[in-house]
Order: C-alpha cells, then sequence, then structure tokens
C-alpha cells in the first residue's frame, strides 16, 4: 500500500509536466500560425507595403512641416522652425497680425519665394506627425494616427483616400514652388499618383498599421 | 505688364506693372505712398505691413497679381478707421517712436491685434507684435501704447 503511494507522486509530476509542455507547445503554435498567417495574406501585405510608401510621403518635409507638435511650422528640407516668430495660433492660422495668411496667399508667390495654396494653415494637433522634439513619429504612430476618427476629422477610409486625391494644401506638395532664391522646392519622394495608388491599396487592404510602436 | 484696378484706402486706383511686383513697391513706386516701408524685403520684420481685406499682410512679399479686388488699407488711411484713429493717438500719448521706420508697421498690426482683440493680454500683444521688429527697441513703449489703446476703446 505504501509502496504504491511513493509511485503516486512521480507519476503525478510526470503528468503535470507533460500537460504543461502540450498547453505551452499548443499557445506557441498558435501564436506562430497567427503571425505567418498575416505575412502570408498577400493582401495585408501588400497593404502594409503600401503603407509604408504612404509614410515616406507624409513624413517629407513637404507634409510634415505643417503636422508639428509644437507651437510653430517648420520650413526648408531641414525642417528648421519657421522665422519671424510665426506661431500655430488657436485655429492653426496664428494671429491676428501675424497670421499664416499675413504672407501665404492662394497660390504660390514665385517672384518672392513664398509659398500659397488655398486657406494655408497648420494641421491640427491631433494630426501631428512629430513629437516635441520635432523627431517625427514612427510608422505605426503615424498609421494609428490617420486612421482614428476621433484625431482625423472624422474620415473614414475612403474620406482618407479623397483627402490625398482632393484636398489642395495636399496637391500643393507636388507643386511647391520656388524657393527665395529662384530653385524649385524639393518633391515628395513619389509622385502624386504613386501616391494616390499606395493610398488605395492600403485602403483596399483594410488600413492595417505596422504593429511597432 | 499688366493693369490693374486696386481699392486702396477705399479709392479705385489703377496700375500698370508686372504681375510679379510685390504690392510694397505698388504702393511705394506707382501711387507714390510713401508711409509703407521696405525693412528686409523677406516678410521678416513687418515695416512693410498693411491691410489686406482686414488681415495684416506683408506687403513685400505679396505679388499685386494675387491681391484681387481685395480692398487694402496702409498707414495713410488707418486714421480713419475707429481703432486706426485709438492707436495712433495712443501711439502719440505713450510717445512711442524713436527713429519712426518700423512704426507704420507696428500700428498695421497692433490694429489688427485690437480688432480681433480688444482685451489682449501681454501674452496677445507679444504674440502679435512678435513679427514686427523694431532696431530701437521700443517694444515697451509699444506694449503700452496697445493697452492705453484697448483702455480707450472700451
Amino acid at each position: 500500500m505504501w509502496a504504491n503511494h511513493r509511485l503516486l507522486l512521480p507519476v503525478f509530476l510526470l503528468m503535470l509536466v507533460v500537460f504543461v509542455s502540450c498547453i505551452a507547445l499548443s499557445t506557441r503554435a498558435s501564436i506562430e500560425t497567427a503571425d505567418k498567417g498575416s505575412a502570408a495574406d498577400p493582401k495585408l501585405a501588400d497593404g502594409l507595403a503600401a503603407w509604408e510608401q504612404v509614410y515616406s510621403v507624409l513624413t517629407s518635409p513637404r507634409c510634415i512641416n505643417c503636422h508639428t507638435a509644437t507651437t510653430y511650422p517648420q520650413q526648408g528640407d531641414d525642417r528648421h522652425r519657421h522665422f519671424a516668430n510665426v506661431i500655430r495660433g488657436p485655429a492653426g492660422k496664428g494671429v491676428p497680425g501675424l497670421n499664416c495668411v499675413s504672407c501665404h496667399q492662394s497660390e504660390n508667390a514665385d517672384s518672392t519665394g513664398v509659398p500659397g495654396g488655398s486657406n494655408w494653415h497648420l494641421a491640427p494637433l491631433s494630426m501631428r506627425w512629430q513629437d516635441t522634439n520635432d523627431r517625427p513619429l514612427s510608422s505605426g504612430a503615424v498609421c494609428r494616427a490617420l486612421v482614428d476618427r476621433s484625431r482625423n476629422n472624422g474620415l473614414n477610409a475612403s474620406g482618407l483616400l479623397k483627402h490625398h486625391e482632393e484636398e489642395p494644401l495636399v496637391l500643393w506638395a507636388w507643386n511647391p514652388g520656388r524657393r527665395p532664391d529662384g530653385t524649385m522646392r524639393t518633391l515628395p519622394p513619389l509622385t502624386h499618383a504613386e501616391f494616390i495608388a499606395a493610398t488605395r491599396t492600403w485602403v483596399d487592404a483594410g488600413t492595417p498599421c505596422p504593429r511597432a510602436r | 505688364m499688366a493693369t490693374y484696378q486696386l481699392n486702396v484706402n477705399g479709392q479705385s486706383r489703377q496700375v500698370n506693372v508686372d504681375p510679379s511686383t510685390p504690392l510694397l513697391w505698388v504702393l511705394r513706386e506707382e501711387l507714390k505712398m510713401t508711409g509703407t516701408k521696405y525693412g528686409c524685403g523677406i516678410s521678416a520684420c513687418g515695416a512693410c505691413t498693411v491691410h489686406v481685406d482686414g488681415i495684416a499682410t506683408r506687403s513685400c512679399v505679396v505679388p499685386v497679381s494675387l491681391v484681387g479686388d481685395r480692398p487694402i488699407v496702409t498707414i495713410e488711411g488707418i486714421g480713419t478707421d475707429a481703432v486706426g484713429r485709438v492707436v495712433q493717438e495712443a501711439w502719440i500719448e505713450k510717445d512711442v517712436v524713436q527713429c519712426g521706420y518700423c512704426q507704420s508697421g507696428q500700428i498695421m498690426s497692433a490694429v489688427a491685434l485690437l480688432k480681433a482683440t480688444p482685451k489682449p493680454t501681454d501674452m496677445n500683444i507679444e504674440e502679435s507684435m512678435g513679427g514686427n521688429l523694431c532696431r530701437c527697441a521700443t517694444y515697451v513703449r509699444i506694449r503700452e501704447a496697445i493697452k492705453s489703446a484697448a483702455e480707450q476703446m472700451k
């Protein structure tokens, strides 16, 4: 009787180890399946790749200079602070006496080197794509900001596509005019057609965002 | 060259200039209204400030072709405006001016501030007037004059 009891404990421990191992292997297998499933889904993979193209445009100076997290816009390819003590103001349009439109007219002024477009203004702080040290946010963080309807002025996926297709200040990035020295401003890394194609692919894939923060 | 019909201080004025000519040079050279000053030429100092459709505007960087039919008010015309008159009187009362070169731009910006913000705080004044430079450093008197004008407007 006592001998049987002495055998019971090792048998129980062995069964416990086998059970725990099975659970662990099962869990790991399901995680790997999910990851492989994500990577293996061509539409999702295409969507994520397209997003990275969109991100390359959004973080180019022509776009991100007005998507700051600070009280001021930026200017130039080196994204330096806007000169003349220009500040954001309560509506992103400067302050009385020093509004954006005090200089920026409805179109580019190539003779004086001042860029212009319809309703020149900063993006709202909810659509900031930089941190307060003027560093661009990660791809995932910008993506999540873009698809968050509480932050993006209520745009759904098709609204985002339309915004990229038609918004005058978005279109301005591909017609940025001349610098004061007469040279042309640098364009975003994609053409507008490529940017729209990438946005459409991303939207069709369900606007996936990279997991990394 | 092109012909433009401008509304300046309530008067219709016709000019025949190159479309790329900055509004400042149209005012000074074509219309001989030299109250508006050339300072930096790159919108960095505010000496050239006029009002275009009520917005304080840096006339040195705005091509005349982009003005359209929007009314222009310059330092020569701001005294006919109620707020403009009060601001000019406050400038005299506080003896703001030293050399005076930047002061037409300072007054135009101050009027724009007070029209939008009749009771400006120190922060409002600093933010709105931050783009108007004064090499004589009359900033303290400018602030006093704006506050005095705000008091007069009550």
